[in-house]
């Protein structure tokens, strides 16, 4: 599934729109970088409520599809330097995480973890 | 794959880590990600290197006064080097069971602390070794093969 898709039942809107074209493959939603950085999958579409610039450093290595940065937090000015820099794509959102995954469940993205 | 193995070389690299530095926390391991890319290993070696070389340099980050990875990579493997000067590890054993953690409150409320990174490292190593002096610091060796079965 493109980025553009989950970025429409979020409401989201990109500045960069190379960015839509990014494929989707699953699902991660966790707030402990070790976690992340040992299961999520690559091509995962992170969902957080961390918002500090190392969450960007987990995503380049894990290569995620994107970070969705949940609850209202706002994603600190290094962070969002971080991600140009990167090319990650760093969203945030009002939704809770509960509603994020959901609505991304809704849309048939799954969970995906690393092989071994 | 066209790897080091046609090349016949070693290659060194070594990343200085500041302590407590979170900005730039997790830059080493994404160049040394990018490294390995370009040599076009398999990227579930890269992974595992990653994996290893991030809770390495996040321990440093957060655990020490500041120190070194350094990596080698030669024709058989990723040789992953850590040193640091700080407080080191009174109980070795201790430290490398999943979810025992030293970190405080506020390290915690930024995702760290799970008492995630030392046993992390040991899954993705082939061969690991840890020394650690208190009051001196700690080293750390990770040997990742090229062809190895997970
Ligand atoms: N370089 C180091 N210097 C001093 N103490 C260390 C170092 N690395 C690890 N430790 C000690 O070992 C403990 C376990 O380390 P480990 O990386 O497994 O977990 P953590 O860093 O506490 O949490 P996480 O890695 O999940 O964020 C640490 O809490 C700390 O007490
Ligand atoms: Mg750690």
């Amino acid at each position: 599934m493109k980025l553009a898709e989950v970025l429409e039942a979020l409401s989201l809107a990109v500045d960069d729109p190379e960015m839509l074209d990014i494929e989707v493959e699953g699902g991660y939603c966790s707030d402990l970088l070790s976690d992340v950085m040992a299961k999520a999958a690559a091509g995962s579409i992170w969902v957080t409520n961390q918002a500090h610039p190392n969450v960007v450093a987990v995503a380049s290595l894990i290569d995620a599809a994107a970070v969705i940065v949940a609850g209202g937090v706002q994603p600190e000015e290094g962070t969002v330097n971080k991600a140009q820099e990167l090319g990650i794509p760093l969203f945030s959102t009002d939704l809770s995480a509960f509603d994020v995954v959901g609505r991304l469940y809704e849309l048939g993205v799954r969970g995906s973890l690393r092989n071994g | 794959m066209p790897d080091v193995r046609d090349v016949g070389a070693l290659m060194s690299v070594t990343y200085d880590i500041a302590a407590r530095d979170f900005v730039r926390a997790g830059e080493a391991a994404n160049k040394l990600k990018r490294l390995l890319q370009q040599l076009g290993l398999d990227p579930a070696v890269i992974r595992r290197a990653a994996i290893a070389a991030y809770e390495a340099e996040m321990n440093i980050v957060i655990h020490s006064y500041g120190g070194q990875i350094k990596v080698d990579i030669t024709p058989e493997s990723i040789e992953i080097f850590c040193e640091d000067s700080g407080p080191g590890i009174p109980d070795i054993e201790k430290a490398l069971q999943e979810g025992y953690s030293t970190a405080s409150e506020e390290i915690r409320e930024m995702g760290f602390g799970a008492g995630m990174g030392l046993p992390n490292i040991q899954k993705s190593a082939d061969k690991f070794r840890i020394e650690s002096a208190v009051g001196r610091g700690t080293c750390l060796q990770v040997t990742i093969l090229h062809e190895a079965g997970e």
